[in-house]
């Protein structure tokens, strides 16, 4: 399969109908005009998604997930909190009923009262994506979702968003796309999380874009734990367009190829985002983690931890930007990102990119590669502590205080209890 | 208990120990002394296992075993503690859960079950009063923060928590204050008994006013040259160890 034959499916695939046509239609446009990003595009140079494309998939493929084989996949502690469903990249939740929040297929939002927000907001994250991978998505965007949450809404649960492919009889490419606006004073918590069913290839290119109002806080994480055969590329685009908090957490343990975009813009004086990340990787897993995060206005402050451990052959990718913009003075912007590599095979890029046309601002960046600290390690096995439990300590300890900014205790006790199974954490 | 022969040890191609002789018996309280980079510390490090050391000849015999035959832990769970010149600092990891882990996996190894948590608190309740340790202290990231002092009486609660056949302490008077130091020599005394042994590696006499030594060695150029009693130390701090050097110079011209 070539990449022309790629493109063609994809425009095949393309529906050239419906009240998104406008937005679509540019997107197929910048499709065709862009390509599949090769490594020769700078944004992916460490990240090789044209190979990955070139499998005759199902794309946005029809699907009858039995809701008993789906039960088996969902995060245990979800049953604690609100779900949307996405089956291979379509909104296929209905009947959700939330005090204060309005989720409508987005096809149906630009057709309601919403209309202005769609038409304004959707497709903002396409300005820091010139890539065909974006462009791709938002072609598709009528099986999207629109969740609204209304003014001083506090949401009482967290709302777990899973996309699920039904990769068990074909390959599949999904699609989802999420466009969520939370109004002035009003605070959630999202969990996003992926899941596949089967043992065929699976690729996932999913797009959720927040807007964030003043006063209004959001806490958002990412679980990534599929098996070798799913690959993602996922950008999470946050606006805030007042000054509000936003919190984003990042967690890959498994999958094949990871491409995680998170972007944060700062269009209101006084905003405040923090980002963490976790992954954990082995086998051949590849996660790169790219951030932006975008100072349009000044007094605003952002943060950024991103934390890797590399075991067997796999690859971590840490790029993080941040333009502060000529407005944007008294800028507070901080990132770091540390690794550990745990194999002669693992390996591990990363690259910060700070561009700065205002003056008077305080940034900083810091990144390290290393193993574990063989003085530590010696300290705690003169203990009595075996190398692998005190390896797992160590390890668990440079994780966990990644874990500590996930505010739903059942999540952070979930996620940590995956991360000391995979450490082998054992007394 | 312990049984030192002929020990030979090297970093990174460089001789350290060069031929290291040296008897404990339970109950015994061995001091080993000498100026600096004659081995001390090597001496310790490789009796723990420590990694970046060879050990390029001679044994060593602890109850019966070849301890240099033994993973770090190994020794550690046979009975060998070390109390490091360094304690390190390993954020994210709490000090009670670390202890508990390593009592807990040294009591597996010994073939006990491991301790519940009431009877857990309960002993480290008691063996925090040897060194005048605070529980809020032991909620902590381990040695994250502490001070030289408090790193140091860490050490030594976690000597009492593992209870050690033999304990050696690495320069443990080092950086400590003297009230400091009266607390953790006082701790060491209290745990002091006729079955278990220890070797204080030490620079200054100091320490051995207050952990009285039944054995005094001076170590110089990888070799014990000369052992005697708490006298020795004395005599040491009195003349530096030039004297030493200089006997040595004399016997050696002769």
């Amino acid at each position: 399969m070539t990449m022309s034959d790629v493109i063609q499916n994809i425009n095949r695939a393309f529906q050239p109908t419906g009240p998104l046509v406008k937005i679509k239609s540019q997107a197929l446009a910048d499709f065709n005009k862009y390509g599949i990003p090769t490594v020769k595009h700078e944004e992916w140079k460490y990240t090789r998604v044209s190979g990955l494309l070139q499998v005759p998939f199902a794309i946005q493929a029809e699907n009858d997930i039995e809701p008993e084989l789906l039960q088996q996949y969902l995060l245990p502690c979800s049953k604690d909190g609100y779900l949307i469903n996405f089956e291979n990249g379509k909104f296929a939740s209905s009947a959700l009923s939330i005090e204060g929040v309005t989720i409508l297929p987005l096809a149906e939002a630009n057709q309601s009262d919403f209309s202005a927000l769609v038409d304004m907001h959707l497709g903002r994250s396409g300005k820091y994506h010139p890539d065909g991978i974006n462009a791709m998505n938002t072609a598709f965007a009528e099986f999207g979702a629109f969740l609204f949450v209304k003014k001083g809404q506090k949401v009482d649960k967290p709302v777990y968003i899973n996309y699920i492919s039904d990769n068990r009889s074909v390959p599949t490419l999904s699609m989802p796309r999420m466009f969520v606006y939370i109004s002035q004073g009003a605070e959630i918590e999202i969990v996003e999380h992926f899941i596949s069913l089967g043992t065929q290839d699976c690729f996932t290119n999913q797009i959720t874009e927040v807007v964030v109002e003043q006063d209004a806080v959001v806490n958002h994480y990412k679980i990534q734990n599929e098996g070798p055969f799913a690959s993602q590329v996922s950008t999470t685009h946050f606006t805030q367009i007042g000054k509000s908090l936003t919190n984003a957490t990042t967690i890959s343990l498994s999958g094949n190829v990871l491409r995680n975009n998170l972007n944060m813009v700062m269009e209101a004086e006084h905003g405040e985002s923090h980002m963490y990340g976790l992954y954990l990787l082995d086998g051949k897993t590849h996660c790169d983690n790219h951030t932006i995060v975008d100072n349009v206005m000044p007094h605003c402050f952002s943060n950024e931890l991103y934390k890797g451990i590399m075991d067997g052959e796999s690859t971590g990718v840490f790029n993080g930007k941040i333009f502060v913009r000529k407005d944007a003075q008294k800028t507070n912007a901080y990132q770091s990102n540390k690794n550990v590599l745990l194999t002669d095979m693992a390996s591990a890029n990363t690259k910060p990119q700070l561009e700065i046309y205002a003056d008077d601002v305080k940034c900083s960046h810091g990144c390290t590669i290393g193993k574990l600290d063989e003085e530590a390690l010696f300290y705690l096995r003169a203990r009595g502590i075996s190398e692998r439990n005190a390896k797992s300590l160590l390890l668990h300890a440079f994780a966990v205080d990644i874990l500590e900014n996930i505010k739903s205790e059942p999540l952070r006790a979930y996620v940590d209890q995956l991360i000391s199974e995979r450490l082998e954490f054992n007394f | 208990m312990l049984k030192i022969t002929g020990l030979h040890a090297s970093i990174e191609e460089k001789q350290i120990l060069r031929g290291i002789n040296l008897e404990i018996k339970p109950g015994e309280v061995h001091a080993i002394m000498g100026p600096n980079g004659s081995g001390k510390s090597t001496l310790a490090s490789v009796l723990a296992g420590r990694a970046q050391y060879e050990v390029t000849g001679g044994t060593v015999d602890f109850m019966g075993k070849d301890l240099l035959d033994m993973s770090p832990e190994d020794r550690a769970r046979e009975g060998v503690f070390l109390a490091f010149q360094y304690p390190v600092e390993i954020p994210g990891v709490s000090t009670t859960n670390f202890i508990k882990t390593a009592v807990n996996e040294t009591r597996k190894y010994r073939g006990l079950e491991p301790l519940d948590a009431v009877s857990f608190l309960k002993t480290m309740k008691e063996k925090m009063k040897l060194v005048n340790i605070d529980q809020s202290l032991l909620s902590r990231s381990l040695n994250e923060g502490f001070s030289g002092g408090e790193k140091k009486r860490n050490e030594i609660f976690q000597m009492a928590m593992l209870e050690p056949k033999l304990a050696i302490l690495d320069e443990t008077d080092s950086g400590l204050d003297i009230d400091a130091l009266r607390i953790v020599a006082n701790g060491v005394n209290q745990y002091r008994n006729k079955d278990n042994a220890f070797l204080l590696v030490t620079h200054y006499q100091r320490l051995l006013d207050y952990i009285v030594p039944d054995f005094v060695h001076v170590l110089y150029n990888g070799r014990i040259v000369k052992s005697g009693t708490k006298e020795l130390a004395m005599e040491l701090e009195e003349r530096g160890y030039d004297f030493i050097k200089n006997e040595l110079a004399v016997s050696e011209g002769a």
